[in-house]
């Protein structure tokens, strides 16, 4: 049993250290199966994007609702624009300059993979737009940190610039066949489906930005209630059912480990749900709506490096290490004053870490067996947990340098804090002269 | 005593409601409500005269005493205007007010205010 789950475990990374790159363009048949599905994942992924307008939207104030919700649309546009164009290209062609980057010409518009079959047996297509769904919800991520202050065309080409130059190398770095995260150690840094590349590089950048823009006008002083917690709270839902693309679409495939990803989703989930709850019961004495979808959160983001190799006890105490965690850092957040609006860092940069560190000691023993096999000497924990660290840190360091030079560049031109005036009157008005919950209006 | 109501609008209430709080004035009620003022311009929709739409606007209820009253008008006045003044920044209504009672304290009068 052991032998023929490594040997599976095998070959699907056979398979994605092909996939990675496309190159091999020999007649491989598409597999119906696996295409249905990641047809579905690829769509599962873009839901997220709605979900986390509606969880951002519904956490500001009734006058920043728009612009906010704005943000997560906007990196729809803007990104999706990007990544066919060069996004893909840069992330998932052949290294260039040393293997900082990516780059194919016959990637550019797509315009080289008509005809390709990966040798996961899915057209190209479905993993270009699968993987550009990635791209697509990590800037709007970072927008929950500087909520409710930046001026929209400003914030539009801060996550150009973000994607071409911090997204892209990261995920040429853990994700791409030639990168050298993916090749760090026997068996790669371990990040499934997104924690470096998606939570931490987006999460550190939050904290970067929050610190860089400095707090919102009357923050802490003055209380700024969420506009509308029911709207967050199904925001909440649809990024838990969206993350079941993210996760178990991340396998490439349609089998064995789509379901081992898709199950442990399911109960970090949970159990970071339960702990969190847990905590605000003995904390406060009263379960929040908010801090269940908090706990969601925390949950997802600390499995999503791990989907792949954790088995589901792993899964329910990363889940509530996450939680706990994350619960730890937004407290810490209040002591030193700066203003993550919305937790973007405590939430996904904490919970990325706490994910692609900790997992290290849930890995499946088959995983640790086959790792130990292919170098002489063996390989331990605390070896892959080097790797780890590794991977984490670059991810950080990286992340946290060029975010503040992009901040600085974009802030000397275009201009990204709003001027007191605007950030009084609200995003809605002073940014896109509308308004939201137009429906309690009369007419 | 009277009771000042003003109608404003919806990206003026944070700049009215900080300069009201910085004359002393911090006991006031908000809503938000629809109207529309002087629209001259009854707009046709497929050939059907029809009433000029509603538009969101904010309104402040301030009850206040006699000695009150100038600051607190200056203060709206001097916030909800955009720029030199513009078309719908709004109206301020001063009604004469009977009674005031603090429901806690069956306290009544101008120290119930």
């Amino acid at each position: 049993m052991v032998k023929k789950i490594s040997t599976s475990l095998l070959l699907v990374f056979a398979a994605m250290m092909i996939h990675g790159t496309g190159w091999a363009a020999e007649a491989v048949t598409t597999d119906t199966g696996t295409t249905s599905w990641m047809l579905t994942s690829t769509a599962l992924v873009l839901l997220m994007v709605p979900g986390l307008a509606m969880f951002y939207g519904g956490l500001v104030r009734t006058k920043n609702v728009i612009g906010t919700m704005m943000h997560s649309f906007a990196a729809m546009v803007v990104i999706g624009v990007l990544w066919p164009m060069i996004g893909y290209s840069l992330s998932f062609g052949p290294g260039i300059l040393g293997g900082f980057i990516g780059w194919d010409p016959k990637y550019f518009m797509l315009q080289g993979i008509d005809e390709t079959i990966m040798s996961t047996h899915i057209p190209e297509y479905v993993f270009a737009m699968f993987q550009g769904k990635f791209a697509i919800i990590t800037p709007a991520l970072i927008a929950g940190a500087f909520a409710e202050r930046v001026n929209f065309k400003g914030y539009l080409l801060f996550i150009a610039l973000w994607s071409i130059l911090v997204y892209s190398p990261i995920c040429h770095w853990v994700w791409a066949a030639d990168g050298f995260l993916f090749n760090l150690g026997p068996k790669g840094a371990i990040d499934f489906a997104g924690g470096t590349v998606v939570h931490i590089s987006s999460g550190v950048t939050a904290l970067v930005a929050a610190l860089f823009l400095g707090a919102r006008r009357g923050y802490p002083k003055n209380v700024m209630h969420p506009s509308n917690l029911v709207m967050t709270m199904m925001g909440a839902g649809l990024l838990w059912v969206g993350w079941f693309g993210f996760n178990a679409g991340s396998a490439i495939a349609s089998n064995l480990d789509t379901a081992r990803a898709l199950t442990v989703t399911q109960m970090a989930a949970a159990s970071g749900a339960f702990t969190w709850m847990m905590i605000e019961f003995l904390h406060h004495g009263k379960g929040t709506s908010l801090g269940v979808a908090s706990g969601i959160l925390a949950g997802l983001v600390a499995i999503t490096p791990a989907a792949g190799v954790v088995q589901p006890a792993g899964a329910f105490a990363l889940g509530a290490i996450a939680s706990v965690i994350c619960y730890l850092a937004i407290m810490l957040k209040g002591k030193l004053g700066y203003d993550d609006s919305l937790d973007a860092f405590g939430v996904h940069g904490v919970g990325g870490i706490v994910g692609a560190i900790f997992l290290t000691f849930f890995i499946r023993p088959s995983w640790m067996a086959e790792a130990a096999g292919k170098v002489a000497g063996g390989w331990t924990v605390m070896q892959q947990l080097g790797v780890q660290a590794t991977a984490v840190g670059i991810t950080v360091a990286y992340a946290s340098v060029v975010s503040l030079i992009l901040l600085f560049i974009v802030e000397k031109t275009i201009g990204l804090r709003i001027g007191e005036n605007d950030e009084m009157s609200g995003l809605d008005h002073s940014m896109h002269g509308e308004q939201g919950y137009g429906l309690i209006n009369p007419n | 005593m009277k009771l000042i109501t003003a109608i404003i609008q919806t990206d003026r209430l944070d700049h009215v409601r900080e300069a009201l709080i910085q004359a002393d004035i911090t006991r006031i009620t908000v809503s938000r409500v629809a109207g529309h003022g002087r629209q001259e311009d009854i707009e046709y929709y497929r050939g059907q005269k029809i009433a000029p739409s509603l538009l969101p606007k904010v309104r402040l209820d301030i009850a206040v005493n006699d000695q009150f009253v100038d600051i607190t008008v200056d203060t709206i006045i001097k916030a909800a205007k955009h720029g030199m003044g513009e078309i719908g920044d709004g109206k301020i209504f001063i009604t004469p007010m009977e009674e005031c009672i603090r429901i806690r304290t069956n306290e009544r009068g101008g120290t119930a205010i």
